[in-house]
């Protein structure tokens, strides 16, 4: 840190981002950019029916040829997403239908044409005869018995039930005890790009070449093979730029097969492209998330334990690789979040319906235990009389038990979170606050101030997922350096990038190690032919894992090039140093440029003896533990509440955040920018609901709204950077945070404004319509309340 | 998705438009802004075998004040009032109208009859033009005729126009001196298709009102008798004497029976009305979702 010149570009830089110079030039290169030779379009004929026998699917002759279904597909496997963990019960996903339909969008036939418009004149001809069935709409009718069942041959429509209970009984004597039925809505990804994917046959190199928007090339290499049937060196996955994933594009989708299988059959090129009507109504679903919840308190507000039964609408089919009840099962061992107590249950259900499959989404199942928690804990402070901060101080885990195993053995690795909550309340200013809404609002709006706090458990590995026995369990993480003839540096990784700035920070690491500049560090994604294997990117791992493989693939460059080095300087290797970028001989020293030129153009010059694997390496990397990274942040929102029409101003948003060693605040803070973005639309706009006959009810963004610039404020942001003892430098995963925490923050400030006049909101998204119709009610019933003598 | 196959023609001058529009029939689809029906193109909700582009007729372009008429051509657009490209004599009103409408790409294309023919309740143009007493022009091959915007608009999605005849231009009357006007809507989010539409042209000195509820599902409500809201006369203090009960029981007797729908209605109706009393008018956009505009001329 003394001599800073050479190292500015190194970890813990601001550097801005190299990728946004094609990025905001519109010169990105996306699935739908690709222009092939030949290339015909695909549109589906999908089920308009939630539930439903298929009797018959009659293809005109017209179009005889350019129509295929289930028939035609005999020899491809249905997906098959198991999880390992015990009475998981596994759904088959035909990649096109038979037999029956199981939600609104479900593939029933390809259709192929020149253009998309031709596909979609060609679906729309297409005649279904299909009985419909009852539809499974609702998670809780669904465990009820006599429900109408989405897998016949199960006998419920439960995926999966875990049970926990640690000392459970203890907490029943507690003075304070507060219950709550909280639930978050069914939400849609909506990532500016949607999927899409192009397919073409590599003749050269006997390989069927998948351009498919994805967040994890290598993994739809394994699903694709296992569909098909196909050896998966005859498989190569290109993802270019990817336009948004937030967990979207993590995910095998029945589409991608399709496409696969057709290029095969028909020869040539062909592309399908999702258009929003499919994004909204058949694809991407998220979040649906029901709980009833117990806290167990002291007085004092400190908590003696936590109750809860959770159900989670996983939908028709459990998707690959994460599988159906990942989130569930995971709320079960994530609810405690940051706060320290004895006593512990908690009863989950992972339940069937007829509905898209659900997906995880930027913080999966910390979105939804984030929000019943901090709400549980507002309601314990209502019935102690406390200050909503002071019973979140009295149980969060402190510094001084780091590093933390809590009550379902979650290993916190490092940090100050009740640092991270008085920060938080210093910013916002609470007696201001306080302060205001003793005096009524000119404008007759009331004020509120809600917190929240959440710790998110990232790039957690083998050890973790093994558990969960998905079909994709990390393992070590690998990357490929290269050092060019020139100097320059290539970087190969797994994992994708698309939007995490992966291009600019992982040539930082690099930076950090070999000094190569990072204008000169070019980072390669998202081929499976051109990078090792990888999980990809999702649960905010990359940074840990990609970035530990760079460092040690880079120390390893740089070991050899010491060694080059010390040859030409003419100096014993144990003499020299390897400092930003050049090899420092007791006389001299000599860059990399020069080392790598004399590797690779005048190798007459180098040792006898030298390293053969010269200046290019891949290493593999694990943290010491694999459990993951904690990164936490208290969230606190001021907001105003027009309790006429339900509106709500978010008048500040202030966001305290550990994640650990920062490689590119810039970075990190976009980061934040996105995930509260998200997080609002989590808490006020997006819902996908769905009707008794399992119908989407919003199939545009007229209907299904997404928050816009003028709903997102510009947070205030405080970092603290609490390094992590098991990582490279120290780094965290921080990608999810910032939609974890705005829903039960803005809830809980939402009620808090809402307070004198008795209506409390316990579903997101908290809609206009929901607070209009809360107020209303509590009017009604202050109306309706005998009067007390006086 | 896609559109399904049509035929696209941009006639140059109205009589070959309206030629064109007589001898189509019915799979004849008229397009301005295109911001509603290309949509509904692309999902297929409309199906024309036919769309015919009518901004490139000069006449639906021009804009001009005839008397204490402003006539407004079909084709002008909402960021043609809202930038003052086009005259006015509203005092402001018709500008912070379109200042309000959807988002700015929006406005650069979607036009002013485009939205009266759509007649998307939810629209701005559909209850503040009823509020204003605009009347339509009407053409077709065999001539012209007036309406009125509440004749004309006969429900949702749902407009007085007989086959072959289109909308021409829009005439509104000036506001006379001591006329107030009030303007407020209420949407999920900043652009976004309003829930609640308040829309009042008040003349205190002659006791008159042009009182309108929007965005109810069907065509803008314009009240019977506004004297009702107003304890039975309009004057000066009005603002002090509207009667939210009386507009709650107005939108129960035209069958809207969510209650929350009706609250939210009646609060917006009466910060339309509150803006029409205010001394001055407010040109600062709150920076809600609740967009409000008003004006005393």
């Amino acid at each position: 840190m003394t001599d800073a010149s050479p190292l500015t570009e190194g970890v813990g830089a601001r550097l801005p981002r190299k990728e946004d110079d094609r990025l905001m030039r519109g010169r990105g290169q996306y699935v739908g950019d690709l222009r092939l030779p030949g290339l015909q379009d695909v549109a589906f004929v999908r089920s308009p029916l939630a539930h439903a026998r298929i009797r018959a699917i009659q293809i005109p002759e017209a179009y005889r040829g350019q129509v295929f279904t289930a028939a035609d597909l005999a020899d491809v496997q249905p997906i098959r997403a198991v999880s390992g963990l015990a009475g998981f019960k596994v759904s088959e996903q035909p990649v096109l239908a038979k037999d029956k339909v199981r939600q609104v969008g479900e593939l029933l036939a390809i259709c192929l044409a020149p253009t998309r418009a031709e596909a979609e004149d060609i679906a729309a001809a297409v005649v279904l005869d299909l009985e419909e069935l009852p539809a499974v709409h609702d998670m809780q009718a669904a465990r009820a018995p006599g429900s109408a069942l989405v897998h016949e041959h199960w006998g419920d429509n439960v995926f999966l039930e875990t049970f926990v209970d640690v000392n459970f009984a203890a907490a029943l004597d507690a003075p304070i005890r507060v219950s709550r039925t909280l639930s978050t809505g069914r939400q849609c990804m909506a990532p500016i790009e949607g999927r899409g994917t192009v397919v073409h046959l590599d003749h050269r190199l006997d390989q069927l070449v998948v351009h498919t928007a994805s967040q994890m090339p290598h993994i739809v290499r394994n699903g694709l093979s296992e569909c098909l049937g196909i050896e998966q060196g005859r498989l190569r996955i290109v993802s270019p730029d990817v336009g948004g994933g937030f967990g979207y594009k993590a995910i095998l989708l029945a589409e991608d097969v399709c496409l696969a299988w057709l290029a095969l059959r028909v020869g040539h090129p062909v592309r399908w492209l999702e258009d929003r009507r499919e994004h909204l109504t058949a694809n991407a679903n998220c979040r649906e998330h029901h709980y009833r919840i117990t806290a167990y308190a002291e007085r004092d507000g400190t908590l003696r334990g936590i109750d809860c039964e959770a159900t989670v609408d996983s939908g028709a089919y459990s998707a690959y690789p994460f599988s159906a009840c990942l989130e569930a099962a995971q709320v079960a061992s994530i609810l405690p979040g940051p706060y320290d107590f004895p006593s512990y249950r908690c009863r989950t259900w992972s339940v069937a319906t007829n509905k898209c499959p659900i997906l995880p989404y930027r913080g999966v199942a910390r979105t939804g235990v984030c929000f019943a928690m901090e709400l549980i804990l507002d309601a314990v402070a209502a019935e102690a009389g406390l200050e909503p901060w002071v019973v979140r101080e009295k149980n969060l885990v402190r510094a001084d038990q780091m590093p933390f195993d809590n009550i379902t053995a979650k290993h916190f690795d490092s940090g100050d979170y009740p640092e991270a909550l008085r920060r938080a309340l210093a910013a916002i200013d609470v007696e201001a606050v306080r302060a205001r809404q003793r005096t009524p609002e000119p404008d007759g709006r009331r004020i509120g101030l809600g917190l929240s706090i959440y710790c998110e458990q990232a790039a957690h590995g083998t050890s973790v997922y093994s558990g969960w026995g998905i079909p994709m369990v990390p393992g070590h993480e690998q990357a490929g350096a290269r050092l060019t003839p020139d100097g320059g540096l290539e970087l190969r990784i797994g994992a994708h990038s698309h939007g995490q700035g992966l291009e600019t920070t992982l040539a930082q690491v690099a930076h950090e190690i070999l000094g190569v500049p990072v204008s000169r560090t070019r980072v390669v994604h998202g081929d499976t032919a051109m990078t090792p294997y990888s999980t990809g990117s999702w649960g905010s791992r990359v940074m840990v894992m990609a970035g530990g493989a760079v460092a040690a693939a880079c120390r390893e460059l740089a070991d050899r090039a010491l060694r080059i080095g010390a040859h030409l300087l003419q100096a014993d290797t144990a003499a020299c140093r390897f400092e930003a970028g050049r090899v420092v001989g007791p006389s001299g020293d000599i860059g990399l440029a020069q080392i790598a030129h004399t590797w690779y153009r005048r190798p007459q010059d180098l040792a006898r003896d030298v390293d053969a694997g010269g200046l290019e390496v891949t290493a593999g990397y694990k943290p010491q533990r694999d459990s993951g990274t904690f990164s936490y942040a208290a969230h606190a929102a001021v907001v105003a509440v027009d309790p006429d029409l339900g509106a709500v101003e978010i008048l500040d948003y202030v966001i305290v955040e550990d994640g650990g060693t920062l490689v590119n605040p810039l970075v990190v803070d976009g980061q934040i920018y996105g995930g509260l973005a998200q997080g609002i639309g989590t808490a006020l706009y997006e819902e996908m609901r769905f009707d008794a006959r399992g119908q989407p009810l919003a199939s545009t963004f007229a209907d299904y709204l997404l928050p816009g610039p003028a709903e997102v404020p510009e947070p205030r942001i405080d970092h603290m950077a609490t390094p992590s003892p098991y990582t490279q430098f120290g780094v965290k995963g921080i990608g999810e945070g910032g939609a974890i925490a705005p829903p039960a923050a803005l809830a809980n400030a939402i009620n808090d404004a809402l307070r004198p006049l008795g209506a409390t909101m316990l579903h997101a998204p908290v809609s206009q319509h929901r607070i209009v119709e809360a107020v209303l009610e509590a009017r009604a019933a202050t109306l309706a309340r005998p009067r007390e003598a006086a | 998705m896609k559109s399904a196959r049509f035929a696209y023609e941009r006639p140059g001058d109205l009589a070959a438009l309206l030629a064109r529009l007589a001898e189509a029939g019915d799979g004849v689809k008229l397009m301005a802004g295109g911001q509603s029906l290309g949509p509904m193109l692309n999902l297929r909700l409309a199906e024309p075998d036919r769309v015919l582009d009518i901004t490139g007729v000069p006449e639906l372009r021009r804009a001009a004040i005839e008397g204490d008429t402003l006539v407004l051509g079909a084709c002008i657009t909402h960021a043609d009032i809202e930038d003052g490209r086009v005259p006015d004599i509203t005092g402001g009103a018709m500008a912070r109208v379109a200042t309000a409408i959807a988002y700015r790409p929006v406005r650069n294309r979607g036009t002013i009859g485009g939205s009266l023919v759509h007649a998307d309740p939810a629209a701005d143009w559909v209850s503040a033009l009823v509020a204003l007493g605009a009347e339509v022009e009407l053409a077709s091959a065999s001539g012209r005729r007036r309406l009125t915007l509440e004749r004309f608009v006969t429900g949702a999605l749902d407009v007085a126009l007989a086959p072959g005849e289109m909308l021409v231009a829009v005439r509104i009357s000036a506001l006379s001196p001591g006329a107030a006007w009030g303007y407020a809507k209420h949407c999920s989010k900043i652009g976004e298709f309003a829930h609640a539409i308040g829309a009042v042209r008040i003349e205190p000195d002659a006791g008159r009102a042009r009182v309108v509820i929007g965005a109810i599902e069907r065509a803008p409500l314009l009240v019977p008798d506004p004297r009702d809201l107003f304890g039975g006369r309009i004057g000066r203090d009005f603002g002090e004497r509207f009667d939210a009960r009386a507009a709650e029981a107005v939108l129960r007797q035209a069958g809207m029976t969510d209650a929350v729908a009706r609250h939210v209605h009646v609060t917006v109706l009466g910060r339309a009305v509150a803006q029409a009393a205010a001394p001055r008018p407010s040109t600062a956009l709150p920076p809600s979702p609740t967009r409000t505009v008003s004006e005393a001329a």
